[in-house]
């Protein structure tokens, strides 16, 4: 029973950072904007998060130093794929490289350093239910805020009138625009979004996970948030339980080793790639049902017609 | 009429584009609870006019007075308030939405947020003109009918004193058209006033009051279209020199070339039709049509005869050969040609030359040697086209793009004439094409027919399928009716097989 | 205030000037960059792009940074044209390299002519292979290219980790992770001798080459075109979409294994983790840079090459992070997106508010 809690709650920590990428993508993609550059805005956050953390002392203030550069790369991908109606795959490949190049740039002189990280806290009462408690509500600030997201995230999109019109501009951005929406402001909006939520993911990386820099240190996370967003239909409750799952196959060799199994630490390394494949594979065998759920004008830029 | 009696005036209305002017000085005047049309051909410049009135585009010059106040209308919302609401052609809705989230979209959000108190309201008004509604139920699941209501009931509940609507009969059946008429006059005689928008003279005569004809961005006259006749109303339209219809020709049909047995086919994407039991013959030298509202299998239809789609059940004989196994370059080879509904983005690229595009069904035309095009070759085949068919562009070098949609179907259809079909499948071939390529379209078709190939023409568009053809049926839900000779049928006879009236089992013994 | 307004006709001007604009905005923002750190910025612009190239040895160096982003976006071009979006060129160089060196550690002490081709030939198989599992997961399961393809990147990496941690390792390196060195007869001949450029770039350009044949003059280039350019007058047209999938995927494959076969059998004679300083990843700006044209991928292919030998310099001389090279590449190609957007648009300053006008012709005061 121990050993089963402990694994569950590992299992919540490595899916966080998941969780809170690709809850940020799902805002952007239900606006009809898919972005590739989801690696890019996590390492600005986890590079800007753990050198403010480094020069300033305050995890607090690093968490919106994280934020805020997530957002500001995602204003760089929104004035080139919503504004200029650029190509938006190779918009979000901007993001992706230059992401990378700037984050190992600034961070070139900070590889090596440690901070203290973000500590566990154990919320009163809640956490003393056994296995629960200690899985969901004995856990470091960001985990809870990634809970917090997502119940937000689910109110939003259905119960409100946001999300109404989130879903609207996502589907048909021309009819929204003829009923009155501003479709730029709304996918501004979603795209921002998604920045700040991926910069909060980078910054958990380096601030809560491994509390250090290390160049490319999403290892691919980036990309998997984005099989998740489709995996899950675009849906924040299944997105919710992808981002656990992979969090499970991504300690799983741990795990396995803590059992005494003893196989080759890059075979392992390879098992949340293939997992995102298998994930792929199951959902997208069937393209009618994949596009019943696909906000309609995913990807394709909108040219308002003046 | 009394100046406080006008709804809307606008005067001296201009718009330019780059490359042309789309309104050039329009005045309109509509009263209260006046029905008023707004014809011309495609590129007069009414839907530019209507987009200017609802305030999607500003307008260059000219004044709009509204209730006798000048006004600025300056956003869709701007409108709203005012009191204009639009009935778009092609729907503004959300499929993946409620009846009653698409109105709620429409309305300021305070008075949306009582969703019960907005389903009542929904019902009611509905009821009140007799188009009845669920508020809970999908857009996706509504038929085109149902989801033009939703657009009218919409704009009844923002209140709207003037309602336009463009182009509305092109998607219902007879039956249908009646229903909303009787709804239209109801709301005219309340004070309602409503722009109709619309190409349809015959339609036009018997709803509407006053008429405003459109030719080239100018107004070329006005009328009351209850008193005079639709040749008179279509000389407005296009001027006096263009030949406004086809003398056609009987047919003389030989044997049977195309044989469709129980023709069977799965939808392939869940917004589509499944096709179910679709049977019916092709003689040498006949055109059939294929009457039928949008999204009832047409497309389908077309995709198993062109091949673009494998049927699940049945079979299709071209000259008894089997044709269902065969792709798409195989059955052109066989001499299967067809013409899709889309011109730009499926039947031609937009980017690419006239030229180019002769490559995408004319290869076969000895235009490629062992892999590497002959572009030579390409180029006369092209300049051919252009020549026999009068298409005006700049040569063979213009982009699809850049022709009219009138002279680009014209290449198309040309392109697929010059390779000498035995059977051509043309869908939709004159829809949004201005008369007079629509003219040289229909002669084009005829005279293929007489040099004995057989034609399977699918429209939407009445008057067009009672001109050309020698039988016609009708398209609904992926059933075909039975095909009647045009000198025997009725428009209620097909406009009740356009809505489902018929049985499936009827049309395999339907005598030719 | 700025409005952008949609061009009737796209301009050719911009077509042509967007690409060296964007250079030029990168040089400007270098120059920024330099000031920023406290650097002589003449000096590290010089260091960046003019000193790797100035004597033969650095051009020879140039050509052999050349030669794998060439083939690998000549093989990329072939499916961007046709708007397969193919991020896995990493993964193929990657599976290329590992491939020839599996062969070539098992011929290392044999000799003859028939050697090399072997090797290289089993380098492109083995990228051709590992494309494939991507076109059949797009051809038959329908599932996103771009998505595979990148993780079959971090696969691909992991099995040559795998592979020089284990399978591979030589026994007499030093518990070092890296094969035996191959042998003489596995290496790739030199082009100019003295120098370190080998046969890969000749490859490269051959390569080129027969991708601009490919689009100019064949059928199957033009099938290409159409698919990425409207898919559904493809469909309509009978062009094959899985059949051409499948081509462009392996041909992809082919030129990357190739590229990867190419870096192990020619500059570093075995094989070793950093085999990829990101090759694959940077010839994709290659074929945005080159506009998806021959001419233009081989000029953007000497230019991203010479990031990556400036980039170095910079670090020697200058004291400056390897990173700089990732920094001015992400420059480029933000540039590049920005400056392509004013080849359908141009500004335009219009007043924000729109008064009621006047009317135009002379009114007619007449009521009807």
């Amino acid at each position: 029973m121990e050993l089963l809690t402990n694994i569950l709650a590992a299992m919540v920590v490595a899916g966080t950072p998941l969780l809170l990428v690709a809850l940020g993508e799902l805002i952007c993609e239900r606006s009809g904007v898919l972005n590739l550059g989801q690696e890019g805005m996590m390492l600005m956050g986890a590079v800007a998060g753990f050198v403010v953390a480094l020069t300033t002392g305050s995890l607090a203030v690093a968490v919106f130093a994280a934020v805020f550069a997530g957002i500001g790369m995602a204003l760089l991908f929104a004035f080139m794929a919503v504004t200029l109606a650029a190509n938006q795959y190779a918009a979000g490949l901007v993001l992706t490289i230059f992401g990378t190049g700037l984050s190992a740039f600034v961070g070139a002189g900070f590889v090596g350093e440690s901070i203290n990280g973000f500590e566990r806290v154990a919320i009163p009462l809640l956490s003393d239910i056994p296995v629960i408690g200690r899985v969901l509500f004995h856990q470091d600030p960001l985990v809870y805020f990634s809970l917090v997201a997502f119940v937000g995230i689910w109110l939003f999109l259905h119960h409100s009138r946001g999300g109404l019109l989130l879903r609207a501009v996502g589907e048909d951005p021309e009819a929204a625009n003829a009923n009155g929406l501003k479709v730029l402001v709304v996918r501004y909006l979603a795209v921002a979004f998604g920045g700040g939520m991926a910069g909060l993911a980078g910054a958990y990386l380096s601030l809560a996970y491994t509390p250090m820099w290390t160049e490319n240190m999403t290892a691919g996370r980036g990309w998997i948030a984005l099989a998740l967003v489709v995996f899950a239909t675009w849906r924040p409750e299944r997105v919710l339980i992808g981002a656990w799952l992979f969090g499970a196959a991504s300690i799983l060799h741990l795990v396995l080793q803590g059992l005494g199994w003893r196989a080759s630490t890059e075979l392992l390394a390879m098992l949340p790639y293939v997992v995102t494949i298998l994930m792929l594979v199951l959902l997208s065998w069937n393209p009618a049902r994949t596009r019943l759920n696909t906000p309609l004008s995913l990807g394709q830029p909108y040219r308002p017609g003046r | 009429m009394a100046v406080s009696a006008q709804r809307l005036k606008l005067q001296g209305i201009v718009k330019d584009y780059p490359g042309c002017r789309a309104n050039d000085g329009v005045d309109l005047t509509v009263g209260a609870g006046e029905i008023h049309a707004l014809l011309g051909e495609n590129g007069a410049g009414k839907s530019t006019l209507m987009k200017i009135i609802y305030g999607v585009v500003q307008p260059d010059a000219g004044r709009i007075v509204w209730n006798g106040h000048p006004v600025t209308v300056d956003s869709p919302a701007r409108a709203r308030e005012m009191g204009i609401g639009m009935v778009f052609q092609h729907f503004s809705l959300f499929e993946t939405l409620t009846v009653a989230e698409n109105i709620a979209l429409g309305l300021p959000a305070d008075e949306a947020r009582d969703r019960r108190k907005l389903d009542q309201r929904i019902r009611e008004v509905s009821g009140r003109y007799g188009m009845a509604l669920d508020p809970r139920r999908y857009v996706s699941t509504l038929s085109v009918g149902e989801r033009q209501r939703v657009e009218i009931v919409r704009c009844l509940i923002q209140e709207s004193t003037l309602l336009i609507l463009d182009e509305p009969t092109s998607v219902l059946t007879p039956q249908e058209v009646t229903a909303l008429f009787a709804t239209l006059r109801q709301l005219s005689s309340e004070g309602c006033s409503i722009l109709f928008i619309s190409h349809k003279l015959e339609e036009v005569r018997s709803l509407c009051h006053n008429a405003t004809v459109l030719r080239q961005g100018k107004v070329s006259g006005g009328c009351r279209p209850g008193e005079v006749s639709a040749v008179d109303i279509a000389r407005l339209m296009v001027g006096d020199d263009t030949p406004i219809s086809t003398q056609v020709s009987a047919a003389q049909a030989g044997d049977v070339l195309l044989g469709v047995r129980n023709l069977g086919c799965k939808r392939r994407d869940p917004f589509g039709t499944s096709l179910t039991d679709v049977s019916f013959e092709l003689r040498q030298g006949e055109i059939v049509g294929i009457a039928g509202v949008a999204g009832n299998g047409q497309d389908e239809l077309l995709k198993a005869l062109s091949g673009e789609i494998r049927p699940d059940r049945g079979s299709m004989d071209l000259d008894s050969m089997r044709m269902n196994a065969l792709s798409p370059a195989q059955r052109r080879k066989l001499g299967v040609a067809v013409v899709p509904e889309e011109r730009l983005g499926r039947g031609a690229v937009p980017g690419m030359s006239l030229a180019q595009n002769a490559l995408l069904t004319a290869s076969g035309q000895d235009l490629v040697d062992r892999g590497i095009i002959r572009f030579g070759r390409v180029r006369a085949f092209s300049r051919e086209v252009i020549r026999r068919f009068g298409v005006r562009c700049t040569g063979e070098d213009s982009t699809a793009a850049s022709l009219s949609g009138g002279n680009l179907q014209k290449y198309i259809i040309g392109r697929e004439a010059l390779q000498n079909p035995r059977l051509l499948v043309a869908s939709h071939p004159t829809w949004g094409v201005d008369v007079g390529s629509a003219v040289a379209i229909h002669e084009a078709l005829v005279k293929l027919r007489d040099e004995g190939a057989s034609i399977l023409l699918i429209s939407e568009d009445l008057d067009e399928l009672f001109q050309l053809c020698s039988r016609i049926g009708a398209l609904c839900e992926g059933r075909l009716s039975p095909l009647a000779c045009t000198a025997e049928l009725s428009i209620e006879q097909l406009g009740e097989w356009m809505a489902g009236g018929f049985d499936s089992g009827e049309a395999s013994h339907a005598a030719a | 205030m700025l409005l952008l307004e949609r061009r009737p006709v796209d301009s050719s001007l911009m077509r042509w000037a967007s690409p060296v604009l964007a250079l030029v905005l990168t040089v400007i923002t270098g120059f920024v960059l330099f000031l920023a750190m406290g650097k002589d910025p003449v000096e590290g612009l010089t260091f960046f792009f003019i000193t790797p190239i100035s004597d033969l040895i650095g051009l020879a160096e140039l050509g052999l940074k050349m030669a794998p982003l060439l083939l690998c976006a000549a093989g990329l071009t072939v499916c961007y044209r046709a708007k397969l979006w193919n991020i896995g060129a990493e993964g193929h160089f990657l599976m290329g390299a590992l491939g020839a060196s599996a062969v070539a550690v098992q011929l290392v002490d044999a000799s003859g002519v028939w050697v090399l081709p072997v090797v290289l030939v089993a380098g492109v198989l083995a990228g051709m292979l590992w494309a494939a599992i991507a076109a059949g997961l797009k051809t038959h399961l329908h599932c996103n290219e771009i998505l595979t393809t990148i993780m079959l990147n971090y696969i691909a990496l992991n099995l040559l980790l795998y592979a020089v941690h284990g399978p591979l390792k030589d026994p007499y390196g030093f518990g070092f992770p890296q094969s035996v060195m191959f042998g003489e007869s596995a290496l790739l001949p030199d082009l100019i001798p003295g120098t370190r450029l080998h046969l890969g770039l000749a490859f490269g350009l051959l390569a080129a080459v027969s991708v601009w044949v490919l689009f100019a003059r064949s059928f199957i280039g033009f099938q290409l075109n159409v698919i990425g350019q409207d898919h559904r007058a493809a469909a309509f047209a009978g062009f094959g979409a899985r059949r051409l999938t499948w081509f462009a995927f392996l041909v992809g494959g082919a030129t990357a294994g190739l590229a990867g076969a190419s870096e192990v059998t020619g500059p570093i004679g075995q094989l070793v983790p950093q085999v990829s300083p990101g090759y694959g990843y940077t010839a994709i700006i290659v074929v945005f840079l080159g506009r998806m044209h021959a001419l233009g991928i081989i000029a953007a292919s000497a230019l991203l090459a010479l990031t990556f030998i400036g980039g170095e310099m910079l670090q020697i001389a200058m004291n400056m992070p390897k990173a700089v090279t990732g920094l001015f590449q992400g420059l480029l190609l933000f540039y590049l997106l920005t400056c392509d957007a004013f080849i359908h648009y141009r500004i335009r300053l219009r007043a924000p508010v729109r008064k009621p006008t006047r009317v135009a012709a002379p009114a007619a005061t007449q009521e009807a």
